[in-house]
C-alpha cells in the first residue's frame, strides 16, 4: 500500500549499495512479499497470477513462433505448415501459442466475472476496474490479429467481416465508412498489405498489454485487493503477507490451471479451432458459415441480434463500453454479491445470458437463434443499466460480519489484532 | 413490435419444449459415424503398417488427381510415419510421375528433374487454374491438411452439446477429419429418386449437399488390392484416411508421448504443492 | 499479521520438494525453446548437391553453393599441383589433416580440388576464383579481409587465417560428376 512503511532490510553490505542506488529489490520485497494479502482470499483470487503467466507465455511462444514466420499472403500459411512440421519443437510451441490465446480468455473471463460478483470494481477500485477493461479490449484486438496469421480461410473471412463492420460508418456521414476500411485493409479488399500490417500489430500490442498489467498491478497495490466479503482491511489480523502464503496458494492454482492447459497443447490441440482455417485463404470462396473464435462469440451474437448494420455495430462495442461504466451503475452499498439476497439471482442470470450468447453466436443467424440471441442481448444491457442501479437501491444487504478475520475464524475468535473495536461500533458498510 | 415479441416468444417456448432439430435453415448436418482409429483419443498411436498400406491407396487411387505438396518423400521415411526404408523411397521419388521443376539451369531455362527424398509429392497440376481445366472447373484438393481441414457436426438436438463437448475433451476426441474422410469414400449411393443430381455429378450420402463432383475412387468391385493380395472398399477407405491423418498431423506419436510425461509431472507437482501449501497455511488459523 | 507460531518461512521438506519440482518443470521447459533455433527438418534434408563437372577446363574455376556456404571446384594446372605437392609439411602453419595435397583431394583425380570458400579467420570469401582475381603470394587465393593467404593446394601459408580451407565430404558419382555432402 502506498503509506505502507517499508519492512526490507538489506541483508549485505551489496545489497546496501544496491538499495541505495536503485531499490529494486526493496520495491520487490514490498510489492509481493510483505504485501498485505487478505487471509480468506479463495482460490478464484489466484487468475491474477495465472494470468500473468499467461501474457508471459504468449509473448515468449510469440516472439519464437516469428522467427519463423512469414507474414505474407503467398507464404503465409505454407510458414505454419512449416513450423508444425519441420521446425524442431515447432508443433508444441505453436499449440502452446494458439492454445494459449484461448486460455487466456478462460482465464479473463474468470477474472472479470470474479471481480463483478464480489463488487471488486466498486470505490476505491475504479479505476483498477478501468485499466481491466482496457487489458480485456487491447486483448481482444491482438486475438483477433493474431487469428489472422494462419492466413487460413476462417482467418482471411474473419477479417473481412470484422474489418466491414466499419463501413457501417457509412450511414453516419457517407463515404468515411468505405475510407476507412479501405485505409485499414491498404487496398481495395483484404489482401497481403493487411496480413503485413496486422502482423506488426499483432507483435506491437502485448507490450501494451504488458505496460497497462504494470498499471493495473499498481492500482492493486495501492487499493489493495478485494476479498470474498467485499470488506477493507481493517486489523492486522485481517491478513498474511503475500510471501508465503498467497504465493504458494497461486502456485497450486497456476498449476492446476497447467493441467488444462497441457491437455489442450498435447491432446486436443485443434479442438478450440476451426476446421476450416486448414484451407488456406480463398478470396474468391466464402466458407457456409463464418464463426469468430469461441471468445468472441457473445459479442459476435450481440452484433447479429440487431437488425440493423450500424446498430449491431453499436451494440457489440456498447456491450464492452458499458463495462467502462460499471462502479456507477451499482448503486449498492456492498460490494461482495455474497450478501445480497437479490442481486445475487440476477447476476447468474447474467452469467447464463452471457453463455447463451456464446452458444447462439456459434449457430446461423436465422429462426430461432435470432429470437433467443435478442432477449440475451437484452438482459445483457437490461443487466448494467437497470438490473445494477435499481436492485442496489432497493435490496437490504444480509448481515456483514464484523472483519475478515471474524469471517474466516467465527464471531467469538475475533482477536482484534490490538485494536479492540467495541461490538456494534464497526462501521458495517451494509448500513452505511 | 412487443406484440410480434410475444408471439415469437410463444412459438419459441413450444419449440423449446419439443426437442429441437430445428436448425438454421439451409444448413444440413449429416451423421456421420464415428469409427475406431489406432490413433484415436489421448492414447493412441499411428500404426505404420495401416500408413503404409493408406500410402498405397493414396499412390495408387488418388495422386492421379490429389498432390500432397507440403510433405516431402523424407517425411514416408521419418519415424512415427508409415516409416518405409530410406532406399525403397528413394527409388519411389525418382519415379514419381510429377517431375520437379527446377531451374534455371546454365541457359537461363527452368527444367523438370526427377524427385529426390527433400522434394514435396507432387499432384499433376501446375496450379490450380490447370487443375481446374482438367476437371471442368472442380478443383480436387491438396491433401496435405485435409484430414484437419475437414470434420463432423453434432446432430444431436441442441441441449446435449455441452455434454457431447465435454465428452470429447476428456476423451481427446480429434478424429472428425479421418471419420468424415472415411464417411465420403465408403458413401457413394445411387440418388434417391427425387433427388435432382446434375450432370456429371455423383451422389455421395456424406457430401454437404450430396452432389460431388469426383468420381467414386474405389468401389465394392473396384479396389486397391494389398501386398498380401487382400482388401476392401471398407479397408482401403479406412487405411487411406488413417494416412491422411497422418499427413495432416505428422507429429501426433510425439505429442502425445510427450503429454503424457507433461501430464503427470503436471499431476504430480500440483499434487506436491498443494500440500506445501496445506502445511504452510497450517501455520496460522484459517 | 495473523497469529503465528511459528515462522512461516521456516525451512520445510515438503515444501522446498515442491518447490523443487516447479522449478526442475521450468528448467526443462527451456530445451524446445533453444532447440527451434537449430536448423529444421526441410533444412537438414537439403544436405547433398551434385555438381557437373565436364563444362570446367584447365585452370578455371567454379563456385557452387553448399548449404547455404559456396564451395570453390579448381580444375588445377599441372603446375599448381606440382606446387602443391612440392611444399613441405613443416613449411605448413596447419598441419592437421588433411593437410598433404594428397590426402585433400581423390586419387586419380588430383586436378580437381574442392573447397568450402570461407576463410578460416573470420568467415570472409576469399578472391581467386576469377582470372582477373589476385591469388595471394601462393597462387591459390587471398582474403582480402585480414589478409591470409592460401596455397594451391587450398591451405593456408601467410597471414591471421589459423587453419587449411575445408574439404567437404564428397565423392564422384561419375568421371565427370561429384556429389557433395
Amino acid at each position: 500500500m502506498s503509506n505502507h512503511v517499508s519492512s526490507y532490510k538489506p541483508l549485505s553490505p551489496m545489497a546496501k549499495w544496491w538499495d541505495d542506488r536503485l531499490p529494486i529489490a526493496r520495491l520487490i520485497h514490498d510489492s509481493f512479499v510483505e504485501f498485505p494479502t487478505p487471509r480468506n482470499l479463495n482460490y478464484l483470487w489466484t487468475f491474477g497470477g495465472i494470468l500473468s503467466f499467461c501474457l508471459v507465455a504468449q509473448i515468449v511462444t510469440g516472439l519464437v513462433l516469428a522467427m519463423h514466420y512469414q507474414p505474407s499472403g503467398a507464404d503465409a500459411f505454407n510458414s505454419v505448415e512449416r513450423i508444425r512440421r519441420d521446425v524442431n519443437f515447432g508443433w508444441m510451441i505453436r499449440n502452446f501459442h494458439a492454445v494459449g490465446a484461448s486460455m487466456f480468455f478462460v482465464a479473463v473471463y474468470i477474472h472479470i466475472f470474479r471481480g463483478l460478483y464480489y463488487g471488486s470494481y466498486k470505490a476505491p477500485r475504479e479505476i483498477l476496474w478501468i485499466l481491466g477493461v482496457l487489458i480485456f479490449l487491447a486483448m481482444m484486438a491482438t486475438a483477433f490479429m493474431g487469428y489472422a496469421l494462419p492466413w487460413g480461410q476462417m482467418s482471411f473471412w474473419g477479417v473481412t467481416v470484422i474489418t466491414n463492420l466499419f463501413s457501417s460508418l457509412d450511414g453516419v456521414i457517407p463515404g468515411v465508412g468505405t475510407a476507412i476500411v479501405t485505409w485499414l485493409w491498404g487496398g481495395f479488399s483484404v489482401s497481403g498489405a493487411t496480413l503485413n500490417r496486422f502482423f506488426s500489430l499483432h507483435y506491437l500490442l502485448p507490450f501494451v498489454i504488458m505496460g497497462l498489467v504494470i498499471l493495473h498491478v499498481w492500482a492493486l497495490h495501492v487499493a489493495g485487493q478485494n476479498n470474498p466479503t467485499g470488506l477493507d482491511l481493517k486489523h492486522k489480523s485481517d491478513s498474511v503477507p503475500m510471501a508465503p502464503y498467497a504465493v504458494m496458494k497461486d502456485a497450486v492454482g497456476l498449476f492446476a490451471f497447467l493441467i488444462v492447459f497441457a491437455w489442450f497443447v498435447f491432446f486436443l490441440p485443434d479442438y478450440l479451432g476451426h476446421a476450416d482455417n486448414y484451407i488456406e485463404a480463398n478470396p474468391l470462396v466464402t466458407p457456409p458459415h463464418i464463426v469468430p473464435e469461441w471468445y468472441f462469440l457473445p459479442f459476435y451474437a450481440i452484433l447479429r441480434a440487431i437488425p440493423s448494420k450500424l446498430g449491431g455495430v453499436l451494440a457489440m462495442f456498447g456491450a464492452i463500453a458499458v463495462l467502462f461504466f460499471v462502479p456507477w451503475l451499482d448503486t449498492s452499498r456492498v460490494r461482495s454479491t455474497k450478501y445480497r439476497p437479490i442481486y445475487r439471482w440476477f447476476f447468474w442470470l447474467f452469467v447464463i445470458s452471457c453463455l447463451a450468447l456464446g452458444y447462439l453466436g456459434a449457430k446461423p443467424a436465422d429462426g430461432i437463434y435470432v429470437f433467443w440471441a435478442r432477449v440475451f442481448t437484452f438482459y445483457y444491457f437490461a443487466h448494467f443499466l437497470i438490473v445494477m442501479p435499481i436492485v442496489g437501491l432497493i435490496e437490504t444487504p444480509k448481515q456483514l460480519p464484523r472483519s475478515i478475520t471474524e469471517d474466516v475464524l467465527g464471531p467469538d475468535k475475533h482477536t482484534g489484532g490490538g485494536m479492540g473495536i467495541p461490538a456494534g461500533a464497526a462501521a458495517a458498510p451494509e448500513k452505511r | 413490435m412487443i406484440k410480434t415479441s410475444l408471439r415469437a416468444a410463444s412459438v419459441a417456448l413450444a419449440l423449446m419444449l419439443a426437442p429441437l432439430p430445428v436448425m438454421g435453415a439451409g444448413v444440413e448436418h449429416i451423421l456421420i459415424d464415428k469409427q475406431q482409429w489406432p490413433f484415436a483419443g489421448f492414447r493412441g498411436q499411428f500404426d505404420a503398417g495401416q500408413l503404409q498400406r493408406g500410402f498405397q491407396v493414396y499412390q495408387e487411387n488418388c495422386s492421379s488427381c490429389h498432390g500432397l505438396k507440403r510433405l516431402s518423400f523424407r517425411n514416408l521415411v521419418q519415424p512415427g510415419g508409415p516409416e518405409f526404408p530410406e532406399n525403397s523411397v528413394k527409388s519411389l521419388a525418382a519415379g514419381w510421375p510429377n517431375k520437379i521443376t527446377d531451374g534455371p539451369n546454365d541457359k537461363g531455362k527452368m527444367f523438370e528433374r526427377p524427385a529426390k527424398l527433400s522434394d514435396p509429392i507432387l499432384g499433376p497440376h501446375k496450379n490450380e487454374a490447370e487443375a481446374r481445366d482438367a476437371f471442368n472447373g472442380a478443383l480436387p484438393p491438396d491433401f496435405s491438411v485435409i484430414a484437419k481441414a475437414r470434420g463432423i457436426e453434432p446432430t444431436a438436438p441442441w441441449y446435449t452439446h455441452i455434454f457431447l463437448m465435454m465428452r470429447d475433451i476428456a476423451t481427446g476426441y480429434q478424429e472428425g477429419g479421418p471419420d468424415y474422410i472415411y464417411a465420403l469414400l465408403t458413401g457413394y449411393k445411387n440418388a434417391p429418386k427425387d433427388f435432382n443430381l446434375s450432370d456429371g455429378m455423383s451422389y455421395n450420402a456424406a457430401f454437404p449437399g450430396h452432389q460431388i463432383a469426383m468420381v467414386p475412387p474405389l468401389a465394392k468391385d473396384n479396389f486397391v488390392k494389398y501386398q498380401d493380395g487382400k482388401g476392401s472398399l471398407e479397408q482401403n477407405a479406412k487405411d487411406v484416411s488413417a494416412f491422411l491423418a497422418w499427413a495432416a498431423d505428422p507429429s501426433l506419436n510425439e505429442r502425445k508421448r510427450i503429454g503424457w510425461q507433461v501430464m503427470l509431472y503436471l499431476l504430480v507437482t500440483t499434487v506436491l504443492l498443494f500440500l506445501a501449501k496445506k502445511r504452510i497455511w497450517s501455520r496460522i488459523k484459517h | 499479521m495473523a497469529a503465528e507460531t511459528e515462522d512461516p518461512n521456516r525451512r520445510d521438506v515438503l515444501v522446498m520438494t515442491a518447490n523443487a519440482f516447479a522449478a526442475v518443470g521450468g528448467a526443462s521447459l527451456l530445451w524446445p525453446f533453444i532447440h527451434q533455433m537449430n536448423p529444421d527438418a526441410g533444412a537438414q534434408a537439403l544436405a547433398s548437391i551434385e555438381v557437373d563437372l565436364a563444362p570446367v577446363k584447365e585452370g578455371q574455376a567454379i563456385t557452387v553453393m553448399w548449404r547455404g556456404k559456396p564451395l570453390f571446384i579448381r580444375n588445377r594446372t599441372k603446375d599448381e599441383i606440382a606446387a602443391a605437392r612440392k611444399t613441405a609439411l613443416a613449411e605448413l602453419p596447419d598441419v592437421v589433416e588433411p593437410a598433404a595435397d594428397t590426402a585433400r583431394v581423390k586419387a586419380g583425380k588430383e586436378n580437381w580440388l574442392v573447397l568450402v570458400g570461407i576463410c578460416t579467420h573470420l568467415g570472409c570469401i576469399p578472391k581467386g576464383q576469377s582470372l582477373a582475381d589476385t591469388k595471394g603470394d601462393f597462387g591459390g587465393w587471398f582474403c582480402p579481409c585480414h589478409g591470409s593467404h592460401y596455397d594451391t593446394s587450398g591451405r593456408i601459408r601467410k597471414g591471421p587465417a589459423p587453419r587449411n580451407l575445408d574439404v567437404p565430404p564428397y565423392e564422384f558419382v561419375s568421371d565427370t560428376k561429384i556429389k557433395i555432402g
